[in-house]
Formats: structure tokens, sequence, C-alpha cells
């Protein structure tokens, strides 16, 4: 009997070892995001989003968990002032969307889908369009602005293909070419949309640990994603959402099987192995692994409270 | 030789010859600064549509007696209501909704230039008539193409990462509803300049043809825009030239030189040329990294299923 | 009623009127049917391009003594071919690789046509003239229309398959390739069909507007190809007849009557229509 799984997974740290030293305790104020019983309603009179709300605080991590058509992007577009909420408000390091957007307080790092790879510009022009926000009317780049187009493209490790065309990139390349566009737009706030997506293993732990970097650096990241193994690794708030937010908090609290049930219904997969099947001894520990043909989540411990742990 | 040269320095001597060739070049250079956008959006029909559907207001205009730009430019916004309104309100392809409504258009101004024969030659609408402009229409469109070529050389970066990337525009700081609503006016403003130069059918092939053939050359944004208004010049301004020896029919010299320099830059382009890649694929260079993943899977696929019937 | 049936009777009884309905007719009927097919799979500007792309090759032809309709169908479908083959070999957007291949060969025409001494009008190539057709050019254009009016029915759940799931059609062993050229071909023919009729800017009108309609109209293919049918041909008499009363271009009036068609569908369709939807409450989607 092997779980369905690899090995490795069944040792990512705890969720508790996430939280970041240094940090308030209590729950976040949302001085880095705030969104205020949000809701959204379409002009063809769909409600995307009901009546959300969750808080981030600078230095945090937050992965966006749900299935599609949860309205995770409409969050996203709400955050980057691209709907406006027919309800409820969004503040921005506490100020409201359109000054912050004035202020270049936020990244965006778009889906790989969303991006028109043949358009004719080269990983430098990218990474310099983080840095107009910055500039003059002429968008003319001064010595500054070269200089951090170069620090990004160091630190996301492609300055060697500063003057490729961005279709000639491989997939983890394209991703860090948009990371470091975030990173030369120097936003307090940046929003990823799905980065895991058609990335290599290499380039998402290099991605994991440049977060890790922003975040102990006071940055707010917002991660949309579907691929549940990896929240526990470096998310340190998670918000749970199905056209309003189920759960949110810390991932220690929120990202239980529970709440992961309720959020994807019927659309998960749900292995859960105990007792002989497991062990050799009388364990009560059981396995569940949790997936949606991505990356499995995989649970270890004792059972919950409604007993289902066999001898 | 004496005489040839002389022969051939005969347009110059003509007034009418002198204008339509810088005014010719003028328009040609503004209508290939867009076209560098527009072909990369997919928006060609967009183009075409807009050269007929001024075309009832220009009829109009001609009967009344207004000025030319007038008349287009209400139609231009007529179009671009009722465009909006049948997409918002059917389920119709937006293809067959540009298509309807601007053939609709041009329909009612051949009825009205049918009906007005005498005020409205049809022929100078359908095949533009360059060599006859007359000084008020001059001064209209060096206005229209002066005013769009400022606009656009303060403006051009800023469209640039509208149209690349509109989450990322958006997030630092630009105004992008307002930016495109400046593009398309600037595009119909010019598309009646155009109209002037080479007709209705031909105002596509301005708006068009020089951007991509610029894509071909290269892969920067940057140099896309100037190569396509150097095209966009040089074409119209030789074009309005050989019209002297051809008689008349400037419209069509000046579109066919177009397309004879995009075919020879399909051929020849350094490196997104017929020939350039036909020489990679014969040196094994041509793969893209795409094409190498897709071979590798296909050629791990058959290693297993060449395993699989071995025993 | 009177008034009604002179307004009818009136012009039909010259022979040119004559014959200028029956080539009306017959063009509306087998646009409408390619109008459909043209609607469903985007092809709009597909339409759009081979029409202006035969320009040339209606010049070549006359210059080479050869039938027009030969030298314009194999400009349309060159036309068609050149741009699949430079979408094919170039990372440039189908749609501008479509309108640098029309707008340059209608360029082409335009040069050449001005070099080349014709009988030809170049109005009437470009907007048609129906009322000068004679007995021969109905007979021709009965033939081209008939026959790709047969060839359409015939291949016409082939054709749907295709337009509507191409990798289903693939999967199910239609010959894709077959059809995708088969489609093109018939649109070529169909908008040599139509030369004389409207022309050959006019042509896009007719190949997009009845679709448009119908589809407006009707929930299932084979009604909506009998709607677009109906109301063209009915905007081919309406239009004809009434270009003889105002005076006016009949292609021009053709095609507005389709437009107006379009627009009272629009506002009145049973299950589309603007009005409709407005008695449904609103909030129920």
């Amino acid at each position: 009997m092997n779980a369905p799984v690899p090995t490795d997974r069944l040792a990512s740290p705890s969720p508790a070892s996430n939280v970041v030293p240094g940090t308030p305790a209590g729950p976040p104020r949302g001085d880095g995001i705030l969104v205020d019983r949000v809701s959204v309603t379409y002009p063809n009179g769909t409600t995307a989003v009901r009546d959300a709300s969750f808080a981030l605080d600078p230095g945090t991590i937050c992965a966006l968990v749900g299935i599609n058509g949860s309205g995770k992007s409409t969050v996203f577009k709400a955050i980057m002032g691209f709907v406006r909420p027919s309800a409820g408000a969004v503040r921005l390091c506490g100020m409201p969307v359109a000054q912050a957007l004035k202020r270049n307080i936020v990244a965006y790092v778009p889906q790989s889908e969303d991006v028109d790879w043949n358009f004719p510009v080269l990983v430098e022009d990218v990474v310099m369009m983080g840095r107009y926000g910055h500039m003059n009317m002429l968008r003319i780049p001064a010595r500054a602005d070269r200089a951090k187009v170069d620090e990004a493209l160091e630190r996301v490790g492609m300055a060697a293909f500063r003057k490729r065309q961005i279709g000639e990139l491989s997939g983890g390349q394209k991703k860090r070419v948009f990371l470091a566009r975030a990173l030369a737009q120097e936003g307090r706030i940046i929003l990823l949309d799905e980065p895991f997506t058609g990335v290599d293993v290499t380039t998402e732990g290099a991605i994991v640990a440049l977060l890790r970097e922003l975040r102990a650096a006071g940055h707010v990241m917002l991660v949309s994603t579907h691929d549940l193994g990896s929240v526990p690794d470096f998310c340190d708030q998670v918000v749970l959402l199905d056209r309003t937010v189920l759960a949110a908090g810390a991932t220690a609290e929120v990202f239980t099987p529970e709440n992961l049930q309720r959020t994807f219904g019927g659309a998960l997969r749900n292995f859960r192995l105990g007792g002989a099947a497991l062990h050799q001894d009388a364990d009560r520990r059981s396995l569940t692994v949790l997936t949606d043909d991505e990356r499995p989540l995989v649970f270890y411990g004792d059972p919950d409270s409604d007993g289902e742990g066999r001898t | 030789m004496d005489g040839l040269l002389a022969e051939l320095l005969v347009p110059f001597d003509y007034d009418y010859m002198r204008k339509a060739i810088w005014v010719s070049a003028l328009v040609g250079g503004t209508c290939a600064f867009l076209s560098a956008y527009l072909m990369l959006k997919g928006w060609s029909l967009m183009g075409d549509a807009l050269g007929h559907a001024i075309v009832p207001g220009v009829a109009v205009a001609a009967i009344l007696g207004a000025p030319f730009a007038a008349g287009a430019f209400v139609a231009g916004l007529f179009a671009s209501l009722a465009m909006y309104v049948v997409r918002q309100k059917t389920k119709l392809r937006e293809d067959a909704v540009i298509g309807l409504v601007f053939t609709s258009l041009f329909a009612l101004g051949l009825l009205i230039a049918s009906m007005r024969p005498t005020a409205v030659s049809i022929q100078t609408i359908v095949l533009g008539n360059i060599l006859a402009i007359s000084d008020e229409d001059i001064v209209q469109v060096a206005v229209i193409a002066g005013v769009s070529l400022a606009v656009m050389a303060l403006l051009w970066k800023d469209l640039m990462v509208t149209f690349f990337d509109e989450a990322h525009a958006r997030s630092i700081g630009l105004r992008v509803t307002t930016l495109k609503i400046v593009f398309f006016t600037l595009l119909s403003a010019c598309t009646v300049a155009a109209l002037q130069t080479v007709g209705a059918c031909l105002v596509i092939a301005m708006v068009v043809t020089p951007g991509a053939t610029a894509y071909l050359l290269t892969d920067r944004f940057g140099r896309l825009i100037g190569i396509s208004v150097a095209l966009g010049v040089s074409t119209s301004a030789v074009g309005a030239y050989l019209s002297y020896f051809l008689d008349g029919a400037t419209g069509g010299v000046i579109v066919t030189l177009q397309t004879l320099l995009f075919l020879a830059a399909f051929v020849f382009a350094p490196r997104h040329g017929v020939l350039a890649s036909r020489r990679r694929r014969a040196a094994g260079l041509g793969e893209t990294r795409e094409a190498a993943r897709a071979r590798e899977a296909i050629q791990a696929r058959e290693a297993i299923q060449a395993r699989e019937v071995a025993p | 009623m009177s008034m009604l049936a002179d307004w009818i009777t009136g012009p039909l009884a010259y022979p040119f009127m004559q014959r200028a309905l029956v080539v009306s007719l017959l063009v509306a009927a087998v646009c409408a049917v390619l109008s459909c097919y043209l609607v469903l799979k985007g092809w709009s500007l597909m339409g759009d391009a081979i029409s202006h792309a035969v320009l040339p090759g209606i010049v070549i032809a006359h210059v080479a003594g050869l039938p027009l309709v030969v030298g314009a169908f194999a400009a349309g479908l060159s036309c068609a071919l050149l741009t699949g083959y430079l979408k094919e070999n170039s990372r440039i957007k189908e749609d501008t690789v479509m309108g640098i291949v029309f707008s340059g060969m209608f360029g082409l025409g335009l040069v050449l046509f001005t070099k080349v001494e014709t009988d030809q009008h170049l109005n009437h190539i470009l907007f048609g003239d129906v009322l000068g057709v004679s007995v021969r050019d109905v007979i021709e254009t009965a033939i081209v229309a008939g026959g790709t009016l047969l060839v359409v029915l015939a291949l016409r759940r082939d054709l749907l398959l295709y337009c509507f799931d191409p990798g289903h059609a693939r999967t199910i062993g239609l010959p894709v390739r077959v059809l995708h050229y088969g489609l093109l071909v018939l649109l070529a023919l169909t908008i040599v069909a139509s030369l004389k009729a409207v022309g050959i800017i006019l042509v896009i009108a007719m190949l997009i507007g009845p679709g448009a309609t119908a589809y407006l109209l009707a929930d299932r293919f084979g009604r909506m190809l009998a709607v677009a049918v109906a109301t063209a041909m009915l905007s081919a008499a309406i239009g004809t007849l009434a270009s003889f009363h105002i005076d006016g271009a009949p292609g021009a009036c053709i095609v507005l009557t389709q437009s107006l068609f379009f627009g009272l569908a629009f506002l009145f369709a049973p299950r589309n229509g603007v009005l409709a939807r407005r008695r449904v409450p609103a909030g129920t989607a």
C-alpha cells in the first residue's frame, strides 16, 4: 500500500513554524490590505462576490484559495480598481484604491495565459514598465530607474536574459520576468495570479524564497492559487473563497480539512489512510490527502473528533 | 541621361504633385504610427470598419458644404455607438457586429451619393483623390496629423503598457479607459485623413501594413514604431510621386508598394523571415523551446510504449 | 391596396427591372445561406477580404480575354490561400494578415485598372450594375448561384459541424481540410455570382446581414437557414423595387433593407430581442 503522494511532502513544516518572528500578536488590522464587506455585481446582474471581508498586515503572504468561479479574480479586480464594489470598500495601506494606484503601491504579476507572448518587447523592457509609475510624463528612464531594473533582474536571476524577446523564455523564466517587474515597481502590495502554474520546481522554490524575503521587508503579498500543497509551505495567512469569504486567518487555524471540504465541495479528491493501512502498531494518527489533481495537500495527525479513527 | 533625369523630376514642377507628395507622406507616417498598435491587438477589422463607416458622414457633409472631418466624426461616433449597443445586447460575435454596422453605414453612404451624384463623387470617397485635394482639406489633414503625432509622441509608452498588460497599466496609475478613448479618437481622425489620400477601401492598409512589416523586422516596440513610420512616410511619398506616371490611382500605388515591402520582409527578414527560419531549420536551430519540449514528450511516450510492447 | 400593387407592378413593367429582380433574388438567397456559416464561424472579415481581392482577377481576366468569372474566382481563392500561408509562416495575427493581403490585392487591382483600357466601368465592378444585366448575365448568375446553393445544402450538416467544432469534426473522420477549403471555394463562387447584382464591396453586407438577423430569430440551424433566406429574398425584392421609386443605387437599397430587418429583429425578436428581454425581470440572470 503506497500512499499516492511524494514522500517529501509529508515532511513539510507545520504551519505554526511559518509565523514570522516579530509580527504583533492578535488578528490583523488590515494596514496592508483591508477588504471590508465588499460585494461586486457585474452589469449583467451576476453577483460574483458577496459581503467579503478580510484584513492583511504588512509582512504577510496570504493565499487566496477557491475553485474556478469562486470570485478570486473578482477580488483581485476589486483590489486593483478594475471593478467598483457595489457595497463595501477596499483600502490599501490605509488609502482608497484610486489613491493607492496613483502612488504606485500595488504591483501585479499576471497569469501566463493573460500575456501576449508575441508582443515585441524584450525582458528588460517589461521590467522597465515597472518603473513607469515613477517616471515623468514622457517615461524617459533616469539612471536610478536603470539601476532598479538591473537590480530586479539580478534578484530573480534573469540578468543574462535581458535582451531576449519575452516569448523566447521558458515558463519559469517568464514568471520570473514579471516578478522582476513587480520588484522594480517597488509596490508595497504584490498580487500574484496563479504564480505556480506551468513552472518547474526550481523556479517555484526560487519564487517562494523571494516572497519570503519580501515578507521580511514588510511587503504584503496576496497569492491566488489552487495549488493547495504549497500553501502551508510559505503562506502565513489564508483566505478561503466561495463567492464570499468562507474563512480567513492564520494558516494553522483556517487551512483545515473541514474548511477545505467546504471551499471545494465535491471538486476535491479526498484520500484518508489510517490505522492498519498506515501503521503497523496501534497508532491512531491518520493521513488525509486532499487534491484537485495538482499538488496534493497532506494532513497527518490525530483524526478529528468525528472519530473516524479505525483500530 | 539628362533627359531621363529631367523626366523623373517633372512631377516636382507641378504644385499639386508637390502637395500630394508631402500630404501623403504626412498621412502615411501618422497612420503607420497607429498601425503598430492596431496590428498587435488584432483590431484590423476596426480599421476597415472605420474607413467604411464614415462614408455617409462624408457624403452628407459634401451635400451640406460642411467640413469633411465634421461629417466623418459624427458618422464614426454613431458607428461606434451602434457597435457597442448591438454588442452589449446580442450574443453575436464581435466580427459579425462590426461587419454588420460598417456595411450598413457604407451602403447608406452609397445611397446618398447615388441620389445626389452632382454633390458627392463616390469615386473620390471610395478611391481617394489626393491629387486634387483642396487647400482647406490640406489644412484639415495637416492639423489631424500634427495633433495625432504630437499626442502619440507623448503617450506612446503609456499606450504600449496599456495594450501589453492592462492590469499592470492600472496598477501604475495609468488611466486605461481614457488612454483607449484617446487612441480610438486618433484612429478615427487618421481614418478621415487616410480616406482623402487612399480612399475608404484602402484605409485598412494604411493602418495595418506598415506596422506588420516592422513587426517582422524587430522585437522592440520603440524600433517597431520607428521602422513603421519610416515605411509609412516613404511608401506614401514614393507612391504619390509614382502615381504621376501611372495616371492617378494614388491610393492603389501606395498600398501596392506597402504590400510589396511587407512581402519582401516576410521572405527576407533577418530573424522572422521565411528564409531565415528555413536556414535555422536546416541548421537544426530553428526549434523553439516549446517545440523541443513537445518533441521530448513524444519521444518519452514512445519510449514507454516501446517498453510496454517489448515483453 | 391598389397603391401597394402599383408600387410593385409598376417597376416590373420594364424588362430590365424584371431581370434585376430575378438576379437580386438569386444572389440574396445564396449569400444568405453562406452568411449563416460565416456568422457562426466568425469569418466576416474573410468575406470582406475575398470580395475585395477579386478586383485584380477581373482586370487580368479582361486583359487575357478570359471570362471575368474565372479571373475573379482565381483571385478570391488565391487571397484566401495566401492569407493562410502567411499566417502559418509568421507570427502576425490572422486578421492582420488578411487585411494586408486583401488591401494589397485591391490596390493592385486599382493600379492595373487605370493602366488597362476596358469597356468595364469601375463603379459597376465595385457596386454592381443590376439594372444593366442581360439575359445571359441572368443565366450565368443562376448557374453559379444555383450550383453553389446545391453544394452548400448537400453538405450543410458537415459544414455546420466544421464551423461549430472543428476538433470534433476531425475526430469523427470528416475531411476538415477539404471542408475548410470547400467553404472558401463556395464563398469565392458566391462573391463571383454576386458581382453583377451588388458588386464586390456591398456583397460583404449580403454575406453578414441575413445570417446575423436569423441568428437573433432562430435557435436551431435549420430554421436559421430558412429565416436568413427568407429575409434576404424579401429584402432583395423590396430593395430593388424601392430603388426604382427613389432613384437610388439598387445594391445600397437592398443592403439597407436588410439592415432594417436586422434592426427589427434586434428590437422585437421573441426571445433575444431588446424588448423581450426588458419584459423579463432584471436580476434573474
